[in-house]
């Protein structure tokens, strides 16, 4: 029932530095003799624990903890333990930026993860650059961080938009039809989901019956349904996200319109289908990574651990986008047997996933061009209650390979520049 | 055309009737007490989670019923102990407060409920449209409508006869009199303050049967409620609805025509109303009759 | 000189000394340069908000709008116009402080609750316009792409962009300008009218003053104050987004300003960096430090309404 879910862990800073003993401690930690194999690895992390994005940055960071606890049960990176330091960007730029320089300047940690907010991942991927951190964008889905703005030291783990885009919409025009109307969120994430899908659009032959840009956090959306209704399309496609997209369909179903025209879109969550009511569960969606999958190697695990810290509740995406990050660095930290950010970035690419890391059936890896994560879109449809699980609330149809949705590196205008 | 226009503005002023609910109660608090109550989102808040949390045990018409007298207990309580002491001073103070006291509501009820958003269920009766052309009528849009229009006439009956409402009106216009005359000016400001208080729980209650019902719901509702109050007019509670009104059929309409600029059109309502009539369109002083 | 001066004269050396000396007693009690250095522009904010509130007696609670302001000014001339650093600060200031100065000629006819609504309605305006004029301000995803540029002397460079100590100080001198010219107003007859018309408003119209023309140019002076301090900000992220122009961010500024006493001169500064350093060490140790801000807000309305330095001096007393 309670979002306690930092509260273990921080008891451990919290002794670390005590309030009184802050300032001895801080004097006095150059010049405690420590024996390198006692030196702890820091993984930093930056996510919006407040705010409009609390709840899939909280669950980022369930799953970022998860890795770090098993991690140090099989012995830590390189020997040593493995710390994850979490701060709050408070869904602020300023904020955010702020943190990053304070847990790489002050905090000195060697990898970073961050943002849900992909403004702010982009700006603290300039400060990574900049200080020449390993950042593994946890949850940023802007094209351009693994696009025109790559830069040497970021990868990503969830799909581009033009993943997403491509992994729906042959399926949507078949078995829906060829007149499309979009509801889309006014920022960017929006606005290149909205390319992607008018381009496949266009590439099957289908018409845009028109684009509702609705501003971000709207609570109403009846205008916008008044328009897509007289527009008349075979499909109404909902790119909002989070609070939006609660608020849409549950309108929409209260309107009866899903009745009268296909509801589907691209990315959806189980946080929001979790947060609606049943009879507003519906629509072909896309998901990036779900909780049940019988018979894939590790899955079941992986559910159970969660399921431990997270109040009996089954493990989102945004889980897997944290234990992802953290379990990377690890792993080519281990492998490679150094911690320079320059060659973990060089041994990150191409670098396969293992099965009780990647949890699903397809070959996972980061690609070397853009340095995006190769996931599969698990493509399928909401319902309103899981036959033997009351939090089985989506039926997965297909499970796409990412490297079959992503779309060619030389397209996505990322040209890596290594440092001199 | 005409069509997509004749809806919008009936859609609007759907959405205004919600706005009227929120602004009065705000108006109210700020007429007589002359404090902003910036916390005013987080009573609507908790409405909605009282609401979320009592349901399944009265159903959704005993939540509707016992949520916002619930809430407005909450509300006298941190009038007596919050807000009191700064009556008399300089209204920067209570500014502040409920200011603070916003950050605390939105904090503890992801504390308590956690940031993951509820689902809320409406009775299925109310969740289904008038019509198939008339999709956007849903019975549970014409049941808060009607809710208003109830808690409107309620609140206009209450401040027209009864002992209290005619205090209030009287506190208004001037407390120091209204002191003088011997009638205990902080009950009144207690009562005034849980009325309004009230009538935020019940918009929360409504409004989680709209929308998600999550932490931070209340913060991009509490701006309409300021410009309803100043479009209207600062003092007048007529003023107030017809300006929640207003600012909702604005919105409604320009959502069909400029979708960007469906919320700051409010604002550029509320620019325009202060160049051409700096005191609102239904005056400064509070005229209830 | 009088045991009054020399007593004033101490306090700002002790002050200024430990503003130039940040950087070095910082680090060792757990702190970084970029801290402080977001502790002065912030500091330099309310101030400004201060200007208006605690010397001329005038709430504005949307004065963060021209804080915003001023951030894109800078941004956008660093994107878009010419990479320089001194003319981004510039701009920032001018676009602040004349969108405060045409908005002023408004509202100056109000007062009290009503002309707090409105402040903060108007600073929503800007908010949402920065939040949807996504062309040009970038939107929800704020203004990136820019960064702070050297300084050019002619025989050197300075470079503020990678070296955190560089920019602290270019920071602190600017801050020095601004306060200076702040103090330099307070100090002359306009700044004593302010404090008049604060005083006793009535009186001061009876004495002859044109009150609304001084509350107007107290207004947007503060409002060009606060543009360059928003500039300052764009460079500290080497970004700008809307967010900066919300009321919250108002909020913010007018309680550092209570907090650390309204009637002071640095006052503002102290209750910034109590602010600042207590949110940044909260929201490191709970994800709850919402409700522990929420209740500083309380207890300094409730029982510390004179802010730290009011309550020091009225110990003294």
């Amino acid at each position: 029932m309670t979002s306690q879910i930092l509260t273990s862990k921080f008891d451990r800073r919290r002794l670390m530095k005590g309030a009184a003993a802050l300032g001895a401690f801080q004097v006095a930690s150059p010049f405690l003799i420590q024996a390198r194999g006692e030196t702890p690895i820091r993984i930093g992390m930056v996510d919006p624990l407040t705010g409009v994005y609390a709840a899939p940055a909280g669950n980022e960071v369930m799953g970022a903890k998860l890795a770090v606890e098993q991690i140090n049960a099989k012995g830590g990176m390189l020997g040593r333990q493995v710390e994850l330091l979490v701060e709050d960007s408070a869904n602020d730029v300023g904020t955010g930026v702020q943190k990053a320089r304070k847990l790489i300047e002050r905090d000195q940690v060697n990898f970073m993860i961050g943002d849900v907010n992909s403004g702010i991942a982009a700006a603290i991927a300039q400060v990574t650059a900049e200080k020449k951190i390993l950042h593994i964008v946890s949850g940023g889905h802007t094209d351009s961080i693994t696009g025109k703005d790559c830069k040497w030291n970021v990868f990503r783990v969830c799909n581009t938009t033009r993943m997403e885009a491509n992994s729906v919409s042959d399926l949507l025009f078949t078995k829906y039809g060829k007149k499309w109307h979009f509801i889309t969120p006014d920022y960017a994430f929006g606005h290149t989901l909205y390319s992607a899908c008018t381009d496949n659009l266009k590439k099957l032959g289908g018409t845009v019956t028109g684009n509702e840009l609705t501003p971000l956090g709207t609570t109403d959306f009846s205008a916008y349904l008044i328009k897509a209704r007289v527009a008349n399309p075979d499909v109404l496609l909902l790119l909002v996200q989070g609070s939006d997209m609660i608020n849409c369909l549950k309108q929409i179903v209260q309107f009866g319109l899903n009745k009268q025209i296909h509801v589907a879109g691209t990315q959806q969550e189980l946080e929001s289908l979790a947060g609606l009511p049943p009879e507003a569960r519906i629509g072909i969606w896309m998901f990036e990574w779900y909780w049940k999958q019988p018979g894939v190697p590790g899955v079941e695990k992986f559910v159970a651990d969660i399921r431990k810290v997270n109040n009996g509740n089954v493990p989102t995406a945004r889980h897997w986008f944290g234990y992802v990050s953290a379990m990377s660095f690890a792993l080519v930290a281990n492998q490679r047997k150094t911690t320079d950010a320059v060659k973990l970035a060089a041994a990150l690419e191409n670098f396969e996933l293992p099965d009780d890391v990647k949890l699903q059936p397809n070959k996972v890896y980061y690609r070397k061009g853009d340095h995006q994560l190769m996931t599969s879109a698990f493509v399928g449809e909401a319902q309103s209650k899981g036959k033997d699980d009351p939090e089985d609330l989506y039926r997965v149809d297909q499970v796409v390979p990412g490297d079959k949705t992503a779309p060619a590196v030389g397209d996505t205008g990322c040209t890596i520049q290594w440092p001199a | 055309m005409t069509q997509l226009l004749l809806f919008n503005v009936t859609n609007g002023l759907i959405i205004g009737a919600f706005y009227v609910l929120m602004a009065l109660g705000l108006s109210l608090i700020l007429n007589l007490s002359n404090v902003i109550n910036f916390a005013h989102g987080g009573f609507l808040v908790i409405g909605g989670y009282i609401a979320y949390t009592i349901s399944p045990y009265v159903g959704f018409w005993g939540a509707l019923l016992l949520a916002p007298p619930l809430t407005a207990v909450i509300g006298l309580a941190v009038e007596r102990v919050l807000i009191r002491p700064l009556y008399g001073r300089d209204p920067l103070y209570s500014l502040l407060l409920t200011f603070g006291l916003a950050f605390i509501i939105e904090d503890g009820t992801r504390f308590i409920w956690g940031p993951q958003g509820k689902p809320v269920t409406i009775p299925p009766f109310l969740a289904q449209p008038l019509s198939n052309e008339l999709f956007f009528i849903t019975g549970y849009r014409l049941f808060m409508v009607a809710v208003v229009m109830i808690a409107v006439a309620l609140l206009f009956q209450l401040l027209r006869y009864t002992r209290l409402g005619i205090r209030i009106r009287a506190g208004t216009l001037d407390l120091e009199t209204v002191a003088a005359l011997g009638i205990n000016v902080q009950m009144l400001r207690s009562l005034n303050f849980a009325v309004g208080i009230y009538l935020a729980g019940l918009s929360g209650v409504l409004a989680a049967g709209q929308l998600g019902l999550e932490p931070t719901m209340g913060t991009g509702l509490l701006m309409p409620s300021f410009i309803a109050i100043i479009v209207g007019g600062i003092g007048s509670l007529p003023g107030t609805l017809v300006g929640g009104l207003l600012i909702g059929v604005a919105s409604g309409l320009t959502a069909v025509f400029l979708p960007a600029a469906s919320e700051a059109v409010i604002y550029v309502l509320m620019a325009v109303v202060l160049l051409l009539r700096p005191r609102g369109l239904f005056g400064e002083e509070g005229m209830m009759s | 000189m009088s045991a009054e001066q020399i007593r004033k004269l101490v306090l700002l050396a002790a002050i200024w000394g430990a503003l130039l000396l940040a950087p070095y007693w910082m680090v060792p009690l757990g702190g970084y340069t970029a801290l402080a250095t977001r502790v002065l522009v912030l500091g330099l904010a309310a101030m400004s908000v201060n200007f208006l509130l605690g010397f001329t007696g005038v709430l504005s609670f949307g004065h963060a709008a021209y804080f915003g302001l001023g951030a894109y000014g800078a941004g956008l001339t660093l994107k878009f116009l010419v990479a320089s650093t001194p003319l981004a600060l510039v701009l920032g200031m001018l676009l602040g402080g004349l969108c405060g100065a045409i908005l002023g000629t408004l509202i100056v006819r109000r007062r009290g609750v009503y002309f707090a609504m409105v402040t903060i309605a108007f600073g929503q305006v800007f908010y949402y316009i920065a939040f949807q004029w996504s062309s040009l301000t970038g939107g929800d995803d704020g203004l990136r792409g820019f960064s702070r540029q050297p300084i050019d002397f002619g025989l050197f460079k300075l470079d503020i962009l990678s070296s955190a100590d560089n920019f602290y100080y270019f920071v602190l001198f600017c801050f020095a300008l601004v306060a200076g010219a702040m103090a330099f107003i307070l100090r002359s007859p306009f700044g004593r009218t302010m404090i008049a018309i604060r005083e006793n408003e009535r009186r001061a119209r009876f004495l002859g003053i044109p009150v609304e023309r001084h509350i107007w140019i107290a207004f947007t002076l503060s409002c060009f104050f606060m543009g360059f301090a928003g500039a300052l900000y764009a460079l500290v992220n080497n970004f700008a987004d809307p967010r900066g122009l919300h009321y919250s961010q108002s909020g913010d500024f007018v309680m550092m300003a209570v907090m650390g006493g309204m009637r002071s001169f640095w006052g503002p500064l102290l209750g910034a960096a109590v602010f600042v350093v207590l949110q940044d060490y909260l929201s490191s140790i709970t994800v709850n430090w919402m409700s522990f801000v929420g209740l500083l807000f309380v207890l300094v309305v409730l029982f510390f309404p004179r802010g730290l330095l009011g309550f020091l001096q009225r110990s003294k007393a």
